[in-house]
């Protein structure tokens, strides 16, 4: 268990130097969600009832397809010079790659979404602190990239993967964007904990649920 | 410190480093490899020719459990490939002519992160005296992107050699380098050819093929078709049954 938790971080701590040295998913996906976000800002006035209803959908959809950006290359980097079976060349259990790449995902959207997060606040002239906010950040991108980095392995091999991913990956990544959305609508309107409760265990049941069929289901995906 | 390869930390069961049954593999409709039988013994070195498309590349990958093969048997060190291959992984490397490296990472950091996936002790020491190996100690902190191919195959070699493996799958290393890089990468790989490794060599290169190996074999549409040892073999003339073997001559 302790040398699989050393490998996943290696593969994590490998794939953060790799990014910071090339910037490849934090730019490209940053740039994305930012302009979607201000994009839409301009399309609706802020403090009014359209804006408010509409807010929760702008945040998410921002999230959801700046994040396909970035899973596209999560595995993208591991096709060329096929570093890929290298990977799969170390002696340890598929899952443990899954780990490695999970974590290293879930961290860069995540990256995006602190950074994203805050500017969206404050251009709709909302409060900052909103730490019910941040759980909802947290679960829907851990189901997310969960999933995500699953089908962005099964995306690697296809030559139109670009297209192939959200194909594949949002019908399945859908009930936790609802959950994310609704929960964030009932935030933003200063709803009370108990009613985001059941949106809140909807995220993290299907968490758990993509996290175990993901690191099972992973070692068939990358196997010749 | 030399970390020990696998053969000194574990019990041997077998005379045979590999031993391959009425291997078989199907690509749908397509047969890559038909009813392959080979043995390699502890220390041989074994060196496969064959023209593009006779199977070379899938034995290699069958072998390196890269791949599963679809009949037959193929036991590694006496274990058959199947039963654990994450423990078989830890005594095999494999050098293809894509290195497997980041190029946006040194050479250092390349070998430290494969070194912690195989759980290499004294892996400091380990990575220098490796890279000392293939003489590239002083590109150490190059990004692995900026090398020539032919320092990046020796760099690959270093990583293929990290942990030390007992068996080593080369597979057409040579590809893409010019004649002086070949001839460098031939002197590195004589050196990691130790009595106690076992290697197995696809090349197209006929010459090096018969230099470094104690055995040739001959692949041609999925099938072994020669077999021979190099003291059974006249030189000059193995570019005729080579070509007599393939039909590459017609």
């Amino acid at each position: 268990m302790k040398g699989s938790l050393s490998k996943v971080l290696a593969i994590f701590w490998k794939d953060i130097l790799l990014e910071i040295r090339t910037k490849e998913i934090v730019t490209s996906v940053l740039v994305f969600a930012l302009l979607v976000v201000v994009i839409f800002n301009f399309a609706f006035e802020p403090e009014t009832a359209a804006m408010n209803l509409v807010a929760p959908g702008i945040l998410w959809v921002a999230f959801t397809f700046a994040g396909v950006l970035g899973l596209n290359r999560v595995f993208a980097v591991e096709r060329e010079n096929s570093r890929l079976a290298g990977l799969l060349l170390c002696p340890v259990d598929h899952m443990t790659i899954y780990w490695g790449k999970l974590l290293g995902s879930f961290t860069f959207m995540l990256a995006i979404e602190i950074i994203i997060t805050p500017i969206f606040l404050v251009l709709l002239n909302l409060p900052l602190f909103l730490p019910r906010l941040v759980l909802i950040v947290v679960l829907a991108t851990l189901g997310f990239t969960s999933v995500g980095t699953l089908f962005s392995a099964l995306a690697v091999n296809i030559k139109a993967r670009d297209i192939m991913l959200p194909i594949l990956f949002l019908p399945v990544v859908v009930p936790v964007i609802i959950a994310a959305v609704e929960a964030t609508a009932l935030v933003l309107q200063g709803s009370p904990w108990g009613d985001m409760l059941t949106w809140l265990q909807i995220m993290i049941a299907f968490d758990i649920i993509y996290l175990v069929v993901a690191t099972l289901v992973f070692q068939y995906v990358v196997e010749g | 410190m030399r970390i020990p390869t696998m053969n000194e930390t574990e019990p041997i069961l077998t005379t045979w480093a590999i031993e391959v049954e009425a291997l078989c593999k199907s690509f749908g409709n397509n047969r890559a490899l038909s009813d392959i039988d080979l043995k390699v013994g502890r220390g041989e070195h074994v060196t496969v020719f064959g023209p593009n498309g006779a199977g070379k590349t899938t034995l290699i990958k069958i072998l390196s459990t890269l791949s599963k093969p679809s009949s037959g048997t193929v036991r590694l060190d006496g274990e058959d490939i199947r039963n654990d291959p994450v423990r078989i992984r830890r005594r095999i490397s494999l050098v293809g002519h894509e290195t497997f490296l980041y190029d946006d990472l040194t050479v250092y950091e390349n070998l430290r992160f494969y070194g912690k996936m195989y759980d290499v002790p004294d892996l400091e020491e380990h990575i220098h005296e490796v890279l000392s190996r293939v003489r590239l100690k002083s590109r150490l902190h190059d990004r692995v992107g900026i090398l020539s191919h032919g320092m990046q195959q020796r760099v690959s070699i270093a990583r293929a050699m990290i942990h030390n493996p007992s068996i080593v799958f080369l597979d057409e290393p040579e590809v893409g380098l010019d004649p002086q890089a070949v001839t460098m990468l031939r002197d590195v790989l004589k050196s990691i050819n130790t009595p106690e490794r076992t290697i197995l060599m696809a090349t197209h290169n006929l010459k090096q093929g018969i230099e470094m190996g104690d055995r040739v074999v001959i692949l041609n549409r999925g099938r072994i078709v020669y077999q021979a040892s190099r003291e059974e073999i006249d030189t000059a003339s193995f570019q005729e049954i080579y070509e007599h073997y393939t039909g590459t001559g017609e």
